[in-house]
């Protein structure tokens, strides 16, 4: 341990580390540009000017370690001035189009100018031009290199994180530019993450391209359903226009800092996959009488429920559910109405996987499924779709499956002819929402509060972003409904309340509430 | 916060009546008729000419002229090609405070102007005439300075404006000079 003084105050960290990590650890500010917790050292942007009692001139805070008894001052004049003379540098050819580059709002070079920066231009002479101004660099990014200020981030990113070794630094002095390898395509599963890590406006997203001002966003703190990974994401959604809403209301997703999960990355299928939860919804309850409400179609529910023999109903839940609505599942349709005939699991429907973040189960929640429902060897639906297929079923409650991709169109042919009732719940128009009699609009983990548990046990929070669309209904408050109609009086007023109850009852979830998982969630007792 | 009462003001006997502000009334309204009647008269015959009575325009055969400065109807400004100016940075949408700008941006041919507006909207039914908009535009793309004022429609529908009607503000009566 160094005991060391920055700004007057004095700290004990740990010994080895840079300054700016030592900075960082207690909470104080510096600019950075080619600093990033996840990328080796570089020391190129020369921004990150501190001065230190005993050392001649200023240092580099990302590349200077730590030394029992340093003084440090990030405040003071020789600093600052340092600091500024650095920006100044860092500007001098960089162009004034801010208002056409999508990054001004959250763009490193305007904020470090406003509180670091703030001087009269001395460039007198022209601004050297580069060449490439918005130029596609791959299926996902777009490259300016006027905007750049030669952090090399993206270029250790290639190298060290995904090690495809797209981006290059190309010529010298003020000629030096960053480009892709000529003949080379940045695409890979993780390009996506250039633009974030870029803090000027030289890369930025081509999905979110003029989309949007960054400033009318707002921000929600969510864990991606896209596969058992469970990265931590920021919900990007229109906050400041609701009044010029069309139809997206999700504009994108960003990757949020957790070292024990994603650290600060995530793949490109889960930074796109939001569009659905704005596009092709089931909005309308589609039941047996005409323009049903959600009273009488929830009646109409319960009474076929009650009806329904033991034995001749199926039950598929669905791992893309929360903890929360599967503890209310088990609840209601194994503890309750005692039915056996349970599944969540579809088979065959692994998707890529790689040893960085992707995991080739594409449910969130599928450990959270297991533990909770406690079917065992049952788990598998195509059990319960073989019955069905023969018409041994009398009805199918399904949440959120799509029997048509998973045993395919002719499957389900069959088994709408057999099975004389189908209870669709799900949030996403599908072949097997549309043949249903009864459907019951759901919402997605963006309109919704509740907890995923991913592959290794993690449970995570994820929060309500934007509101639900008008006629759908989290399922965690259907279920309740529908509990409160078949006789089983649950008292919740929120997710919070089901989570508290669940880790009474279920030793994994054993001491857990909302405020202990915080921002970073935690791991199973077991 | 301390409560201050103040009494209302008796009405006197002559108050009452009524005849003392009806009088002042009176001349007030025949001062400005005598003056005006006076000047014009002599205006006509050539004299007086530092003198002005009042005089009515035949609105709306004849508009009003007005003050340079005026904040009258929003136009988007125009390239040498006839393209608009603005670049969909959305300065003014943000800084609106009536909220009646609404802009969609897309992709524009040349890579050194790189955004251009896919649709620019403006409700003139909302807008307060702040020059909010003027003022902060980086790009000089809107002006309020075509003197249309008249904003008469038979529904709110009518009073959006979108970008062709922007680019091109002919709707009103030409100013006479």
């Amino acid at each position: 341990m160094a005991n060391i003084v920055i700004d007057g105050k004095s700290f004990t960290v740990k010994d080895g580390i840079t300054i700016i990590e030592a900075i960082d650890q207690v909470k104080s500010e510096l600019p950075r540009y080619c600093y990033h917790p996840g990328l080796s050292i570089a020391g190129n942007c020369r921004i990150c000017q501190v001065e230190v009692d005993k050392m001649p001139g200023t240092v580099i805070a990302c590349n200077t370690r730590v030394a029992e008894g340093m003084v440090i001052h990030t405040q003071s004049e020789k600093a600052k001035d340092s600091q500024k003379v650095v920006l100044e540098f860092l500007l001098a050819n960089h162009p004034l189009d801010c208002p056409v580059c999508d990054q001004a709002g959250e763009c490193k070079l305007q904020d470090y100018y406003m509180e670091y920066g703030v001087y009269d231009s001395h460039f007198d002479e022209t601004k050297v031009k580069k060449t490439k101004k918005g130029v596609s660099v791959g299926p996902t990014i777009m490259l300016d290199q006027e905007r750049c200020i030669l952090c090399s981030r993206c270029v250790r990113f290639g190298d060290e994180i995904t090690k495809t070794h797209d981006f290059g630094i190309f010529g010298r002095g003020d000629r030096a530019k960053i480009d892709i390898y000529p003949g080379k395509e940045l695409d890979n599963k993780y390009s996506g993450n250039v633009a974030d890590i870029c803090p000027v406006g030289a890369l930025t997203d081509k999905d979110f391209r003029f989309k949007m001002r960054v400033w009318y966003l707002g921000k929600q703190e969510s864990v991606c359903p896209g596969c058992s990974r469970g990265c931590n994401i920021s919900v990007e959604f229109e906050k400041s226009r609701p009044y010029h809403l069309k139809n997206d209301r999700v504009m994108r997703l960003k990757p949020r800092e957790n070292k024990d999960v994603n650290q600060w990355w995530m793949c490109d299928e889960g930074r796109y996959a939001y569009k659905s939860i704005d596009q092709n919804r089931i909005k309308a309850i589609k039941a047996s009488r005409m323009n049903p409400q959600w009273k009488d179609t929830l009646e109409e529910v319960a009474g076929i429920l009650k009806k329904a023999s033991l034995s001749a109903w199926g039950l598929i839940a669905s791992p893309q559910n929360t903890n929360e609505e599967l503890y209310l599942t088990k609840r209601l349709f194994l503890d309750t109405l005692k039915w056996k005939q349970a599944a969540f699991k579809a088979p065959g429907q692994d998707g890529f996987e790689d040893n960085f973040l992707i995991k080739k189960d594409k449910n969130p929640n599928t450990l959270g499924a297991e533990k909770i429902l406690n079917l065992g060897a049952n788990e598998d639906m195509t059990a319960i779709v073989e019955k069905a297929k023969r018409g041994e079923l009398e009805g199918l409650f399904i949440f959120n499956h799509d029997l048509a991709k998973i045993f395919g169109a002719e499957t389900l042919k069959v088994i709408r002819q057999k099975v004389k009732t189908i209870i669709y719940q799900g949030t996403n128009l599908n072949p097997t929402a549309e043949i249903a009699d009864i459907v019951l609009p759901a919402v997605t983990y963006a309109e919704k509060d509740g907890t995923f548990t991913n592959f290794e046990g993690r449970v995570q929070r994820i929060r309500k972003a934007v509101e639900p669309f008008a006629g759908t209904l989290p399922d965690w408050d259907i279920l309740l409904n529908l509990a409160g109609l078949l006789g089983l009086t649950l008292k919740y007023l929120r997710p919070e309340h089901i989570f508290d109850d669940l880790a009474k009852e279920n030793s994994a979830f054993k001491e857990m509430n909302y405020k202990k998982l915080g921002n970073t969630g935690l791991i199973w007792s077991q | 916060m301390a409560i201050k009462i103040i009494k209302r003001k008796e009405l006197s006997f002559w108050d009452q009546t009524y005849l003392p502000m009806l009088f002042s009334g009176l001349w007030i309204t025949s001062r400005h008729f005598f003056r005006n009647f006076f000047v014009q008269t002599l205006n006509l015959f050539g004299l007086a000419k530092h003198l002005k009575g009042s005089y009515t325009f035949q609105y709306p055969e004849v508009q009003r002229p007005l003050s340079k400065r005026a904040r009258t109807r929003h136009r988007l400004t125009q390239r040498e090609d006839g393209a608009p100016r603005c670049v969909a940075c959305m300065m003014c949408e943000t800084v609106c405070p009536a909220r009646c700008i609404n802009i969609v941006a897309k992709e524009n041919p040349d890579p050194n102007i790189e955004k251009m507006p896919a649709s620019f909207d403006l409700d003139l039914g909302m807008c307060v005439y702040c020059g909010f908009c003027v003022e902060v535009c980086p790009e000089d793309a809107i002006r309020m300075d075509t003197q249309i004022l008249d904003i008469a429609a038979y529904s709110r529908k009518e009073m959006k404006l979108d970008m062709k009607e922007l680019l091109n503000p002919t709707t009103a009566y030409p100013v006479k000079k």
